[in-house]
Formats: C-alpha cells, sequence, structure tokens
C-alpha cells in the first residue's frame, strides 16, 4: 500500500523542499536569531494576530509548517532505511515518520484556524 | 544456450563484501550527502518551531511572549545557530539539484542549467525580501 | 618522473584462499601509459595468473571497470601519471560478486537491463511504404546523453543504494529506460513506468548522484532518475483526476 503512495509521498518531499529552501532561511533567521539577539525588533503579538486573520497568511503559515514537515519526514525516513539498514522496521518507520508529520499538519491547522476572526 | 541466464546470489565460491553500517564515513562525497539528507532533521526542527509560534499566537499576547523568552535561552540559541547552517545548506544543495529534476524547455531547446538555478537564488532573495518585510514592519 | 610505479592488485582465487588478498608488482613508468596497459603489462610479464576483462582499450566498450585507487574507473582511461605516488591500488568494481581477481558477475546488471525493455516498443508498427520515422535534432537531444551508456558500469559501482538494496534495478538500467521513454518513436512508457514504480525501481534512487560523478560518458543518470520521478508522479497525479482513463 505504501508503494501506491511513493509517487504522491515525493510530491510532498519536493514540495516541502522547495518551501523549505525558499523560506525557512529568512524565517528561522529571523524568528530564531534576529528577534531573539535583538538584532531587530521582533512583531508585536497584535501585528502578528492581524496578519493571520487573513485566510491566505492561515494557508501560508499551514505550508510552512506542514510541508517541510513531510520533506523532513520522507528524508529522515530514507536516512534511518539506507543509513542505519534498519530495513526490518520499514513499516513502523515509515508510520513514526509521516505520522508526525500529520500529526503536526492537525495541530498547525487547529491552532490556526482558532484564531478569531 | 536453450536456457536464460540465471542470476546466483549465493554462488558459493564467488566474494562478496559485506556493505559496512559506517558505509558513509567511507568517502568524502558520502559522508556529504549523508549530512545533506540528516539537514531533514534541521527543516523538521524549525517546522514544529513555527507551530509553536502560531500557537502561541493563537493563545494570547502573554504566551507569545513567553514564546520569544524561551527563543532567547542558550539552548533555544545554540539549537538555532546550528539549524541555520543546516537550513541553508539544505537551500543550497536544493537549488543546485533542482534544475536535474526540473528540465525546462524553451521551444524545444533546454535551458541551462546555471541559469535555472540562478533563478531559484532570484526568487529566494525576493522572497526572503517579502518575509522581512511582513514581519518587520512592527 | 620515476622509472618504475608499484601497482597493488586485488587478488582472488577461490581455490587457493577464502578472502581476497592484495600482490604487489612493480612495473615500468611510461607517460603514456594508463592502468590497463599496466595490467597487460603484469600478465603478459611478470605474472599471467591475473584475470581482468578488458576490449578495445579505448573507452567504448566498458568492459574494463575497476576501482582505482577506490575511485571506480575505466581502467583504459586511468593514466598512470595521475595516480602518482604509487602504490596504485586496484581493486573490482563494488557490490558486484567477485568471480576472480578483478572480474566481477555482471549477470544482475543484465538481467536488469532486460526488465525495462531497452528497445523501441511500438503499439503499431508502421509499414515500410508509409516510410520512416522522422525525428527533429531537438527531439534527438532529449534523449541523445541517455543513449551514450556503454554499459559499463561504474554507476553501480559508486552507488551506495545499490550496495545496500541489491534488488534496486540501478543508474544505468533506469537511465536505459528514460532514453527510450523519450525517444519520439517509442510507445513503451507505459509498461516501462510499471515494472520501474515497483518497490526495486526509481523511488529506491536518494539522488546521492555519485553515478552522474564517475560515469565516463556523461550519461547523467541521476538526471535521468530525477526527471523519471517527476514524470511518474506527474501520470500518478493524473490518475487520479475522475477524467483520466487509467
Amino acid at each position: 500500500m505504501l508503494e501506491r503512495l511513493t509517487p504522491f509521498l515525493w510530491l510532498l518531499f519536493s514540495a516541502g523542499g522547495t518551501v523549505a529552501a525558499l523560506l525557512f532561511p529568512a524565517h528561522l533567521f529571523l524568528t530564531g536569531l534576529a528577534f531573539p539577539l535583538g538584532w531587530l525588533d521582533p512583531p508585536s503579538h497584535e501585528v502578528l494576530l492581524t496578519l493571520l486573520r487573513h485566510p491566505l497568511t492561515r494557508l501560508y503559515f499551514l505550508a510552512l509548517i506542514s510541508l517541510p514537515l513531510f520533506h523532513g519526514a520522507h528524508r529522515f525516513r530514507y536516512t534511518l532505511y539506507d543509513g542505519l539498514q534498519l530495513k526490518h522496521l520499514t513499516v513502523l518507520i515509515a508510520v513514526l515518520c509521516y505520522g508526525t508529520a500529520l500529526a503536526g499538519t492537525a495541530l498547525a491547522a487547529h491552532a490556526l484556524w482558532s484564531i478569531p476572526g | 544456450m536453450s536456457s536464460p541466464a540465471r542470476y546466483t546470489p549465493y554462488h558459493p565460491r564467488w566474494h562478496r563484501r559485506r556493505v559496512s553500517v559506517w558505509w558513509w564515513l567511507e568517502k568524502g562525497s558520502y559522508t556529504v550527502f549523508v549530512l545533506r539528507e540528516l539537514t531533514s532533521v534541521a527543516v523538521a526542527f524549525f517546522a514544529v518551531v513555527t507551530l509553536g509560534l502560531v500557537r502561541a499566537v493563537a493563545e494570547g499576547p502573554d504566551a507569545y511572549q513567553r514564546f520569544l523568552a524561551r527563543l532567547g535561552t542558550p539552548l533555544f540559541l545554540s539549537l538555532h545557530v546550528v539549524a541555520f547552517v543546516f537550513v541553508l545548506f539544505h537551500a543550497i544543495t536544493w537549488f543546485n539539484l533542482a534544475p536535474k529534476a526540473m528540465v525546462v524547455r524553451i521551444k524545444g531547446k533546454r535551458v541551462p542549467d546555471a541559469i535555472v538555478t540562478g533563478l531559484n537564488y532570484g526568487a529566494w532573495l525576493v522572497l526572503s525580501g517579502a518575509v522581512a518585510f511582513f514581519l518587520l514592519r512592527g | 618522473m620515476p622509472e618504475t610505479v608499484t601497482l597493488s592488485v586485488t587478488r582472488y582465487r577461490p581455490e587457493q584462499e577464502g578472502e581476497p588478498v592484495f600482490q604487489e608488482y612493480e612495473v615500468p613508468f611510461r607517460k603514456d601509459w594508463v592502468v590497463l596497459d599496466a595490467l597487460n603489462h603484469i600478465k603478459d610479464r611478470l605474472d599471467g595468473s591475473l584475470s581482468f576483462r578488458w576490449s578495445c582499450r579505448m573507452g567504448v566498450c566498458g568492459s574494463c571497470g575497476m576501482k582505482v585507487n577506490g575511485e571506480p574507473k575505466l581502467t583504459c582511461a586511468a593514466f598512470l601519471s595521475s595516480h602518482l605516488p604509487g602504490p596504485i591500488r586496484v581493486e573490482p568494481l563494488d557490490y558486484f560478486a567477485v568471480v576472480r581477481d578483478l572480474v566481477v558477475d555482471l549477470t544482475d546488471f543484465l538481467h536488469k537491463l532486460k526488465k525495462v525493455k531497452p528497445w523501441l516498443v511500438r503499439r503499431h508498427e508502421k509499414g515500410v511504404a508509409e516510410g520512416e520515422y522522422r525525428q527533429t535534432p531537438d527531439e534527438l537531444d532529449t534523449y541523445k546523453p541517455w543513449s551514450m551508456c556503454i554499459n559499463c558500469m561504474l554507476c553501480y559501482s559508486a552507488c551506495p543504494i545499490y550496495g545496500l538494496e541489491p534488488g534496486f534495478i540501478g543508474p544505468a538500467a533506469i537511465a536505459l529506460a528514460q532514453r527510450y521513454n523519450q525517444d519520439s518513436r517509442d510507445q513503451g512508457a507505459a509498461e516501462r513506468l510499471e515494472i520501474l514504480s515497483g518497490h526495486d525501481g526509481l523511488w529506491q534512487c536518494t539522488f546521492v548522484g555519485e553515478c552522474s560523478k564517475v560515469c565516463p560518458k556523461n550519461v547523467d543518470p541521476a538526471g535521468a532518475i530525477q526527471q523519471y520521478k517527476l514524470a511518474a508522479a506527474a501520470h500518478w497525479f493524473k490518475t487520479l483526476l475522475p477524467w483520466s482513463a487509467k
């Protein structure tokens, strides 16, 4: 069954990889380094809330979280399979990896659509 | 030649070397490949951080401040420094490999790989600028 | 420039030893000699028992693939002068069963090559009176690099996935499948995709890219496989659409 999903999982991997490559460096630099280190002022809560009220922003953040999670899950799954030669655990690894990505997607969707407005 | 050649994987006198679990350390390019694959951990990590950010914003201003404070701790700062390096490595290798998978043809002629990569870097710059614009407004 | 250079060559004589061993030979150094010349010198003058494959000695037959200092190379294209100082290690290709000395068993590759139907598949053959199959230079360019494969198997020896998953169909076979898929005269893409979508097919590839690096003919099998993945994914997506014919 997993085999028939492979093209789909690869498409998710590619989409996630593209999102991560194009958008993560900027987001990570700001959120993970510039804001906490005080190099730049982080946006206030109201500003972020206003941004996130917009349906397009919610979709943007859903894609920003979900697609890279699937990208990471897919790549990590193959790394465990090839790198550590854990072939006998192949189904378990797949379930854990994609399951985590699905859980993250669900949590993101829930958080994003719990914002009123 | 009546029967087709049959693959005999267990021919007793042929020698098969076992592939070691450390195969990826035996050659420089293999190690770089595994490091590239391990960028998936950094990518997943920052996706989870972004998820945390969104949840904090949804919860309220106090939760958001607490989240920002958490990001300032030495643990998260060091994680983000490492993650940043890996995410950059992912982006660079991704853009360099993209033209191999996505062949663009204009009027039957293949667009050179360097141009496709260049367009990717261009998109990266533009989008990074847009992200900064939206997040630095206040 | 030295007078002589040492070659450290793998010997495997199953009637004598259970494991391969290295044997050192001192051969004359000539600046125009390649590793194959050195091996032939060994066989002619020093040790006639050394076994290895070779044929055209000019990089078109694909017979003389071996590892030189750990890298898969055609020994007829590996100059002694590029591998100084010695000792120069000459070993059989990785991930294949070693039959004797530097000779490996190729049956697996040949079996896999046949599986992907590396020939023009037509649903309907044109009659002679209908004329020839015409192809523009641009249509030729679409698949030309992949048609340059000489089946030397250096790519298999470089591919860690092939080492870890012996069932993997492998770079050359998949590149050759793509060569025919992209040939405007071919109508067999669906058949080949059926074969290559399976567990050991193109999805095993994780784009390590070593295959394209070692290819002596610039076939770029890695590129072929990634393009094939995109085409297969697009095809899969189309089969989801309710109005498509499966």
